[in-house]
């Protein structure tokens, strides 16, 4: 009896070792991603492919980690152009941009979009990009532009987001505490260990949060605003996912600060299930605006393709796709915004900027500095 | 001697293929940013070098990634040999699943890690009284949470394949526990404890997620620091001098472990007896005690986690679970978390097949017996260069590919192999540690009497290398699988928008406003996490009985 059942034991072993490894074959031999699928396919076609005409080869496009735009409207512009796209995305807008000076002379892309206005000037003044102005621009993005004539003709704004201080306006009315309302208000006892920020050198808002308070305080007048912040129990994580997730009041992780830096999109993200306002605000007193821009690289092995994709991102189709794929505001104003965007989505009329030109001067100056105060 | 001169030829003709692998997608793209940071206006200028070393700034990240490396080495050794006898050594039921919990941690994305330790850290968090948050204990918990698994399944997988009869023989001649351990036990498990030191000193020294997320600005580290120099600074110079400093270290590093090993010259004695597993006894209450406790503390931030992806409102539910088959909300995604979860098992096959190639080579290379004081630096060397990918920054090597691999015939940059390649070179050195030991267990005599008996070298090596070793190399497959699913850093620079993998999806989930985006982050890390203890728990099945897993 006993001698059976450990037979019987053994046997099983051997049958689901078997098993096993007979799958760890089928996996090896049937899943590898050199195998061809579909996606592969195009993605492989060389680009020197001598018997096609150049305008149908593939525009390469480099782009930052966000970038989510929707395969139809890519199958768009290449049955409006001919020209397929090939979308190479990583890292953010600073290692995009510094990517792109690094291979400045031999470019990984035709064309390149997602470097902001705190990063494009120095990609501008490195001779990166060709000059390309698409020749319909709408009006509304003129303002948009680098306010440096060079600027202006190399990049073309695409979209915009403002970074603002958010409150948790249910905290507050509970607490019966009247929300801050300005950066100044933030230094007030009444707001002690309330707010999270993520930090300059390692989060892209965090930077905008930073050249808010110098728009508003000056380059002499910053540090002591930030050496007051931080007396007054300000939190700096690294990133925006922790500082909004897990410290922040209203972000899902239950946590205890109720003012946190992130944008003026965030507040319809807060709109609770079956309800229709949300429960936090954007402070639009104190938003820096980032605008982010497309421009043909200079040096491209398809310029005509990559000017074509430049003017295709200001496109109706491209500019409404924005705020839902990618979290901003189209630079094009006469399109119309998803429904709780055009609600509760509030942009500033006057946001906060300092000049591209002088953030590119001074912004190693200005990190270091902060990094000093703030971890002290 | 002509026998020997074949020998070696044979064994240079071998070693090309790691070596050009190597070459091209390693030594090239680092020299080359070296090049960028050492070599202005085509002349050599090292000034970058002392003005790099002055400052406060520098010898501040220099600190504490030394400091913290080490004693987050050292703690992980410490806390997972009691572990390793534990699961490894004791029978008791569910030791399987707490095995498989182990190697958890190793493949969760360190972004989602990160949040899950700074929910139980953080002031409001159910562990926020300890006032740990953005504290460097916090990083040291976090490099040991990821790293035990390498301590358990080395050590442990070692202890398991002891031959129990010398232990037995010396208790039986009087020694107690405690001298049994010191004096049998531990010389025979030194090399798996070298080996898995050194990997685990090179994970916490380029640790870079947990650091950032969990240090926030206070705490810099060499690899968070060349990250911030060359992304956000450009300073190529001084993030030159970081990459240095860090092969130095591991040059350093590997001589020292080299140092050791060579003291212990004895094979290791492989007998068909294995050890036994037995119930456990009043002896073994300290162990037990001390795994209790580290279970807990592996199995906190991963029950957070969980916890978090069950979340749905103010309620409980499985949607964030339903919706991995979408692109979250708003569009977030390109692609559905369930092809990013086909990418990534695909691209990790290919990563696996290529480690394993490689690693079985190498392994096979630097294992032989040497003759001479030549060859046996030569192989030193040979080992030595393929731990190097560990330790140096992803970053330097990716931006390395950038400017190196951009004209024929080495035309690379935008391929989509470059992502199992590079998640290849991460798993390479674990697969070269995992064999060596083994193979270099195997007593030459058997070889030669294999040739004595008229073998030829190739079935010498079918009937007397293959059957010892075809164990562990399936394990290290286990293992390089389960690395490149888990990898981030380097694909996160090269995967390509239409093609991510999962913790690329997941970074992009967790990086976009929404609940919903959130909670699908977390199951996806959950499914991840599952995935990933599944094929290592199918390779567990196929590894019984043999030593040295990695």
């Amino acid at each position: 009896m006993s001698y059976i059942s450990t037979t019987t034991r053994r046997r099983g072993r051997r049958t689901s070792t078997t098993l096993a490894t007979v799958g760890l074959a089928l996996t090896l031999g049937g899943c590898s991603l050199g195998g061809t699928t579909p996606g592969e396919e195009t993605a492989e076609t060389p680009s020197g492919d001598a018997s096609r005409p150049a305008e149908t080869g593939p525009v390469v496009v480099a782009t930052h980690e966000s970038w989510a735009l929707p395969d139809e409207l890519l199958a768009r512009f290449t049955e409006e152009t001919g020209y397929r796209v090939d979308v190479q995305a990583a890292g953010d807008a600073g290692a995009l941009t510094n990517k792109l000076v690094l291979t400045k002379g031999s470019p990984i892309a035709d064309v390149a979009y997602g470097v902001d206005n705190t990063f494009a000037s120095r990609a501008v003044s490195e001779g990166v990009f060709a000059d390309h102005e698409p020749a319909d621009q709408p009006a509304s993005a003129d303002e948009l532009e680098l306010p440096d004539e060079a600027g202006a003709a190399a990049l073309t704004p695409v979209d915009y987001g403002d970074v603002c201080v958010n409150v948790d306006d249910v905290w507050f009315r509970e607490k019966g505490i009247e929300p801050p309302r300005t950066l100044a208000d933030l230094t007030e006892r009444t707001y002690q260990d309330l707010l999270v920020t993520p930090g300059a050198t390692t989060s892209s808002p965090g930077l905008a949060f930073l050249l808010a308070t110098i728009a508003e305080y000056g380059e002499d007048g910053w540090q002591q605003y930030w050496e007051e912040l931080m007396a007054n129990g300000t939190r700096v994580t690294s990133g925006w996912t922790d500082a909004y997730t897990v410290d922040f009041t209203a972000g899902g992780g239950g946590g205890d600060r109720p003012i946190v830096v992130s944008y003026a999109s965030s507040p319809p993200f807060t709109i609770p299930e079956g309800k229709r306002r949300p429960t936090t605000s954007a402070l639009l007193d104190t938003c820096y605006r980032q605008v982010e821009y497309a421009g043909v690289l200079q040096g491209a092995s398809n310029p005509e393709g990559a000017k074509a994709f430049v003017d295709f991102l200001q496109s109706q189709e491209v500019q409404a796709a924005l705020p839902d794929n990618m979290y901003v505001f189209p630079v094009d104003d006469s399109v119309e915004l998803p429904e709780v965007w055009a609600r509760w989505a509030k942009t500033p009329q006057d946001p906060l900027l300092v000049d591209p030109a002088t953030v590119a001067d001074r912004r190693d100056d200005w990190l270091t500095t902060w990094g000093e105060i703030t971890t002290r | 001697m002509s026998r020997s001169g074949g020998t070696r030829l044979w064994a240079i003709a071998l070693a090309v293929v790691p070596l050009a692998f190597l070459s091209v997608f390693f030594l090239l793209p680092l020299s080359g940013m070296l090049a960028r940071g050492f070599w202005v206006d085509d002349a050599l200028d090292l000034s970058g070098l002392t003005e790099t070393l002055a400052r406060p700034r520098v010898h501040r990240v220099l600190w504490f990634t030394a400091w913290s490396s080490v004693t987050a080495t050292a703690v992980t050794v410490l806390l997972g040999l009691p572990v390793a006898y534990v699961l490894y050594r004791l029978d008791f039921r569910g030791r399987q699943a707490l095995r498989a919990m182990v190697v958890m941690p190793f493949v969760l994305p360190t972004v989602v890690v990160g949040v899950a330790f700074r929910t139980l850290l953080a002031p409001s968090g159910p562990l926020g009284s300890l006032g740990l948050d953005g504290s460097s204990v916090a990083i040291l918990a976090a490099m040991v949470f990821f790293n035990l698994a390498v301590v358990v399944r080395t050590v442990g997988g070692l202890w398991e394949s002891l031959d129990h009869r010398r232990e037995d023989a010396a208790a039986a001649l009087g020694a107690s526990p405690a001298q049994v351990f010191r004096t049998v036990t531990l010389p025979a498990l030194k090399p798996g404890i070298v080996s898995a030191t050194t990997v685990v000193f090179l994970f916490c020294s380029t640790a870079f997620g947990v650091v950032l997320t969990l240090g926030g600005l206070r705490y810099g580290t060499v690899e968070t620091e060349i990250y911030i120099l060359t992304t956000q600074f450009l300073d190529l110079r001084a993030a030159a001098v970081l990459s240095v400093l860090q092969v130095l270290a591991i040059v350093v590093l590997l001589l020292l472990a080299g140092h050791t090993r060579a003291r212990r010259s004895q094979a290791l004695e492989r007998t068909g007896a294995r050890s036994r597993v037995r119930r456990p006894g009043r002896g073994d209450l300290p162990a037990i005690a001390t795994t209790a406790l580290v279970m807990a503390f592996v199995a906190a931030p991963l029950l957070t986690l969980g916890a978090r992806s069950l979340r749905q409102g103010d309620g409980w539910g499985l949607d964030s679970y339903r919706s991995l088959g979408t692109t979250g909300e708003g569009t977030a995604l390109l692609v559905p978390v369930t092809t990013a979860l086909e990418n990534s098992l695909r691209t990790a096959v290919d990563a696996t097949v290529l480690a394993l190639t490689l690693g079985v080579l190498v392994a096979f290379l630097v294992s032989r017996p040497t003759r001479t004081a030549g060859e046996r630096r030569g192989r030193a060397l040979l080992d030595g260069l393929f731990m190097l990918p560990l330790g140096v920054s992803a970053v330097t090597i990716g931006f390395g590919f950038l400017i190196t691999l951009d004209r024929p015939p080495l035309d690379l940059r935008s391929s989509p192999l470059l992502v199992p390649v590079a998640q290849a070179m991460v798993a390479l050195p674990l697969v070269v540690r995992a064999l060596v030991p083994v193979l270099r267990s195997i007593d030459p005599r058997q070889r030669q009497a294999a040739a004595t008996l008229g073998a030829s070298p190739v079935r010498t090596l079918l009937v007397v290398d293959l059957p010892a070793a075809w164990r562990p190399v399936l394990a290290a497959a286990g293992l390089a699988f389960a690395v490149s699913l888990g990898e981030f850093g380097a694909t996160s620079f090269l995967a390509r928008s239409d093609r991510p993998t999962l913790p690329v999806v997941i970074y992009q989930l967790i990086s976009r406003p929404g609940a919903e985006n959130f909670g699908m982050a977390l199951a996806a890390s959950v499914v991840l996490a599952v995935v990933t203890v599944t094929v290592m728990g199918v390779v567990e099945r196929l590894r019984v009985g043999s030593m040295g897993s990695f």
